[in-house]
């Protein structure tokens, strides 16, 4: 077991990590910038040290700095959390180098998985089926021309480093495509220091539904799915589990998958398989893996009961995988909301300030992780998601229902948040009927950008 | 003399993108409207542009500095 862990973040994933710590008798060691003196994860922590100024890149981005608060306070591992570090094969590298854990995948698993491009040749190695497109990296427009008899428009050419929506451009003709290749690839250079493209068939209408996995580098289980199919800028908003799309076999069949590339890749840690899921032709694609504990896990582990966090830190220490497939079962439906600090009425723009009264959602299956605190003043500096409302009921409906009871109980004065937006759409038809797509949303925000404004 | 103020808090850049020269070098003239820097809240970029022409642009902070709304970003004459 791992004795004492630096975390290597801040915000909510801060908070949720030293929690899972102390519950499992593992000291803590929060880390802050100048801007996050104050912040809730430097209090909880058992220890805290300041690693640099609010600028990312001079603080939770250097490596240097972190290793070395990790060595002077006696840290044995560190946590990386989601987004800064947390899928960065060298980071990976050096903790390990230091003679330290790194609580998440091997250097090698993440490059492998990082590059999407190599991330797709071993999903489709293992038997993982992938989006039609390129073999690989396309190196020349003649060679991609011959990748769009295969696709078709539109098609999406993409950037081998990119991730998260980042390094995508869509062509809908010939003529867009010339003009767009040459475009992507100077922009992949300049974005991420590699201008490798490759190409994928954009299928029209899809959900976006991922798979959690567990495992310990011999052995994987799946912790079911989630489906996240809300979103605005390609972020997501709004994530639940299960998906009411999937049948039962091609759960299994999904799920399986998922299971396979982990295992094909000695994979450790937490980790996430992404899909496309085709609600016409009843199939599904592999996108990516992600190689870190998510956002939204806590809609896994409102369903299976596991909590994700200390499975990893003990996965970290050491230990063999406590699950088996067989004892990890579904109960209910959960649906996480993102609670971010910007303002729908002003088209999502971003909302800094000190919060005044809070007041937060209880009762029966409703979970709040968050670091806001009465008179915090949230920093302009780092991500918008100020809080994630979980809510669990015994069918999706329920959910539902509470998600609504409990969004009325909140209330963060003095900020702007994205709550209207989510009261808006617990009541809209579609989204009751689960009948949505990953582009559906922007297409709601469009129609309906007059009365989040009023 | 006037100043150019940060209409919102965040890190304060002084060219479009990494690796490109400043939007505005100090010294230079500045028209209505022109974009002196960016601001990034929240991962978020934000254009600053002049209200006031003037010339003799001189910045008071350094590119990737934090600031907060209605600091001083530069001087012009």
């Amino acid at each position: 077991m791992l004795k004492k862990l630096l975390i290597a973040n801040r915000g909510e994933i801060a908070v949720r990590v030293i929690r899972a710590a102390q519950d499992l008798g593992i000291a803590t060691v929060a880390v802050y910038s100048a801007a996050d003196a104050d912040a809730l994860h430097v209090k909880i922590a058992d220890e805290a040290v300041h690693i640099g100024p609010p600028a990312a890149k001079k603080s939770y981005l250097d490596m240097n700095a972190l290793l070395e608060a990790a060595r002077s306070t006696g840290c044995d591992s560190i946590h990386p959390g989601y987004g800064f570090l947390a899928e960065n094969a060298d980071f990976s590298d050096a903790v390990t180098a230091t003679g330290l854990v790194f609580v998440g995948p091997s250097g090698r698993a993440i490059r492998l998985m990082g590059d999407k491009v190599s991330a797709r040749s071993a999903a489709a190695a293992a038997g993982v089926p992938v989006v039609p497109g390129s073999a690989g990296r396309v190196e020349s427009i003649e060679a991609a021309r011959a990748v769009l008899e295969e696709t078709g428009f539109p098609v999406m050419i993409k950037a081998a480093a990119g991730g998260g929506g980042r390094g995508i451009r869509i062509a809908n003709s010939l003529d867009e495509f010339d003009q767009a290749f040459p475009q992507a690839q100077a922009e992949a250079l300049a974005a991420f220091g590699d201008g490798g493209l490759y190409m994928e068939k954009v299928i029209g209408r899809a959900r976006h539904i991922e798979v959690q996995i567990l495992a310990d580098g011999r052995d994987a289980v799946h912790c079911f799915e989630r489906e996240c199919s809300l979103q605005r800028r390609r972020q997501k908003v709004w994530e639940e589990a299960p998906s009411r799309a999937l049948s039962d076999a091609l759960r299994a069949e999904l799920c399986a998958s998922a299971v396979a590339l982990a295992k094909a890749v000695s994979y450790s840690g937490a980790g996430t398989v992404e899909y496309l899921y085709d609600d016409a032709a009843d199939r599904f694609y592999f996108i990516e893996m992600n190689t870190r504990i998510q956002v939204e896990h806590p809609v896994t582990e409102a369903i299976t009961g596991i909590d994700l966090v200390a499975e990893m830190l003990r996965i970290a220490g050491g230990e063999p995988l406590r699950l088996s497939q067989g004892n990890i079962r579904v109960k209910g439906h959960a649906i996480e909301v993102r609670l971010n600090a910007e303002d729908p009425a002003r088209d999502f723009a971003p909302f800094p300030g000190k919060v005044g009264d809070l007041r937060i959602p209880g009762g029966p299956g409703v979970r709040f992780d968050s670091m806001l605190y009465s008179g915090y003043d949230v920093p302009p500096f780092y991500d918008s998601l100020l809080a994630k409302l979980i809510v669990h009921g015994e069918t999706r409906e329920a959910a539902i229902a509470r998600l609504v009871r409990a969004l009325r109980e909140l209330e963060i004065a003095g900020m702007k948040t994205t709550k209207p937006l989510f009261l808006a759409l617990a009541a809209d038809p579609a989204v009751l009927a689960g009948d949505v797509h990953t582009r559906w949303l922007e297409g709601w925000l469009t129609d309906n950008a007059a009365a989040l404004a009023g | 003399m006037t100043q150019i103020l940060s209409p919102l808090p965040g890190t304060f850049y002084r060219s479009a993108a990494p690796g490109q020269p400043p939007l505005k070098a100090d010294g230079d003239d500045v028209a209505v409207g022109d974009v002196i820097g960016l601001i990034e809240v929240m991962k978020s970029f934000h254009e600053v542009r002049a209200e006031v022409a003037g010339t003799a642009i001189a910045f008071l902070i350094d590119n990737e500095d934090p600031v907060m709304a209605g600091a001083p970003l530069a001087d012009l004459g």
